[in-house]
């Protein structure tokens, strides 16, 4: 590599700003003052500090529950093993869940990954498409039999996550939303995350719900998906899961039979 | 002449969310508000409620940290075409970019990384703005960065490579005043001297932002461009002798970390306008 081959000067310093083992770039100099090392550090400190600061703005749960200084490290590896492949980092660290899933250090906290999981979907819900959910009269018109035939589309921002630790109410414990203080019933919690309007909304669902909205999801009717919820439970609520998905907002169109 | 901008040579300042209920609550004359692009390119939400909401009230200025002009690769097109759908949504009154690279092979490095300053890359940056203002439609502005480190191959001082990129593309400048102060701070040149060659004719936007002073290994002075603080003394200092040399610009407070309450950064734009207004009375007078 030659100092007058276009744009090598680029690679040399990319190469090195994920690499603290990389020597500084050939040819990069200062006019005054300290070392080249040292100003370069200033880029390698301003690309990866940067990135950490990104993830701890999308995961500030998982933060608070490993504490700063340990969530900080962990960034940093993923940060130097996955990279932003793009210049919007609003939704960067889409892949950060399944590397605390895999990550040696926090294998103990089993929950870690899925509450990872659950803040990557509000930040998912927060900038999803706009829609407007349908007035919960609508259903109150339909007729009980006409009910169970419909499909229906939920909001672009809804998302379902699924855990077998009670990761709703951790959550919520380390968010401010519900006072801190242990868990006696430690349970599989799953979660439905929408935006109707301009809050991201987080919700338990019951007993079968997940399996019940990831069927409607998937195209079923409500009878059909209803069919599929009690396969998964058998205390499965037709009644309720349908009460609580019209009054979450989450649903933007009813489509008859 | 350069063209770029519509921005009204006032004080505007960079919008941050958590400032927006205390904005619309009680809105006030700002001159304009700057908003990073690549924090607008998703599909609806706050954000974009925000903007509009913003939007109706104010002048706007999308400011892009992401697309990378800088690099000797090509540019990205499908970010060209986000900025183009932001752009084309929100008519703007000015664009701007910066002279930096910060994206190589597909990875994306979240900062402003500076590049030699050549024959060769002169070329490759006038050929990137070129492809930008075709595909926008409109003309941009190119903001000078802070730098670090300098490249033992460059041969142009950097504010003849701005003159030189402007004069090939029309596209205007953005001289961000922090910028200068650090970027001359840890040259070991005067301010002054590297003001003293910009054309303030080009100049439609100036950005105006804290920067926090360290020591560095040799125990000269090591400036680090962090947007973390209110704008230094020794910077306003310059940034009036260029509104005298210059009259009054569209000037941006920028203050992006350890942010502060909106009153107090609702002050810094009144201390920037003071001085606008100051300038425009004596030219006038």
């Amino acid at each position: 590599m030659t100092a007058s081959a276009p744009g090598s000067f680029e690679a040399s310093v990319a190469r090195a700003l994920l690499d603290p083992s990389e020597p500084v770039p050939h040819g990069i100099t200062t006019d005054s003052g300290g070392s080249p090392a040292r100003r370069f550090a200033v880029h390698r400190n301003n690309v990866v500090v940067g990135l950490i600061k990104t993830l701890q703005a999308r995961f500030p749960v998982v933060e608070k529950l490993v504490g700063e200084e340990f969530f900080a490290a962990m960034a940093r590896i993923f940060v130097a093993k996955i990279p932003p492949r793009t210049p919007i980092l609003t939704t960067y660290g889409e892949e950060f869940a399944d590397f605390i899933a895999a990550f040696e250090p926090v294998r103990e906290i089993g929950y870690l990954a899925d509450v990872a999981r659950l803040e990557a979907a509000r930040t998912r819900a927060y900038h999803a498409a706009d829609a407007a959910p349908v007035n919960p009269s609508r259903f109150a018109v339909l007729d009980p039999d006409a009910v169970s035939e419909i499909r229906v589309t939920l909001h672009p921002s809804a998302e379902i996550v699924r855990s077998p630790h009670p990761i709703v109410t951790i959550w919520a414990m380390n968010c401010g939303e519900q006072e801190l203080a242990p868990i006696e019933d430690w349970r599989s919690e799953d979660a439905l995350v929408v935006r109707p309007h301009l809050d991201v909304e987080v919700r338990p669902l019951p007993p079968g719900g997940a399996t019940f909205l990831l069927a409607l999801c998937s195209g079923h009717t409500i009878s059909e998906a209803a069919q599929a919820a009690f396969g998964d439970h058998s205390e499965f609520d037709l009644s309720r899961s349908l009460a609580e998905l019209i009054s979450s907002g989450a649903v933007v169109e009813i489509i008859a039979p | 002449m350069s063209g770029g901008s519509h921005l009204p040579a006032r004080a505007g300042v960079g919008f941050k969310p958590r400032h927006f209920k205390e904005i619309v609550a009680a809105p006030e004359p700002i001159g304009f508000f700057e908003v990073h692009a690549e924090n607008y390119m998703g599909a609806g939400g706050p954000p974009h409620a925000q903007l509009g909401a913003l939007r109706e009230r104010y002048a706007l200025s999308i400011h892009g940290v992401g697309l990378s002009i800088g690099s000797m690769q090509p540019l990205d097109r499908d970010h060209l075409a986000r900025l183009k759908v932001l752009c084309d949504r929100y008519q703007p009154e000015s664009f701007s970019e910066h002279l930096a690279w910060s994206s190589h092979d597909g990875v994306y490095f979240n900062d402003l990384l500076p590049l030699p300053y050549t024959a060769n890359t002169l070329a490759r940056i006038a050929e990137h703005i070129d492809e930008v203002q075709t595909a926008l439609g409109r003309t941009m502005l190119l903001e000078n960065p802070s730098r670090y480190i300098r490249f033992a191959e460059s041969t142009l001082p950097e504010v003849e490579f701005l003159v030189e990129v402007s004069k090939r593309t029309g596209c205007g400048l953005l001289l961000d005043v922090n910028n200068v102060f650090v970027s001359a701070g840890n040259s070991g040149v005067a301010p002054l001297s590297y003001l003293d060659a910009f054309p303030f004719d080009r100049v439609k936007e100036i950005h105006l932002g804290g920067h926090h002073e360290q020591t560095d290994d040799a125990g000269a002075a090591l400036l680090i461009d962090d947007h973390g603080s209110a704008v230094a003394k020794s910077v306003w200092t310059l940034y009036e002798h260029v509104i005298t040399r210059a009259g009054p610009i569209a000037t941006l407070i920028e203050w992006d970390n350890d942010i502060p309450d909106w009153p107090t950064l609702r002050n810094e734009t009144l201390v920037a306008e003071k001085i606008l207004i100051a300038t425009s009375r004596a030219s006038a007078a």
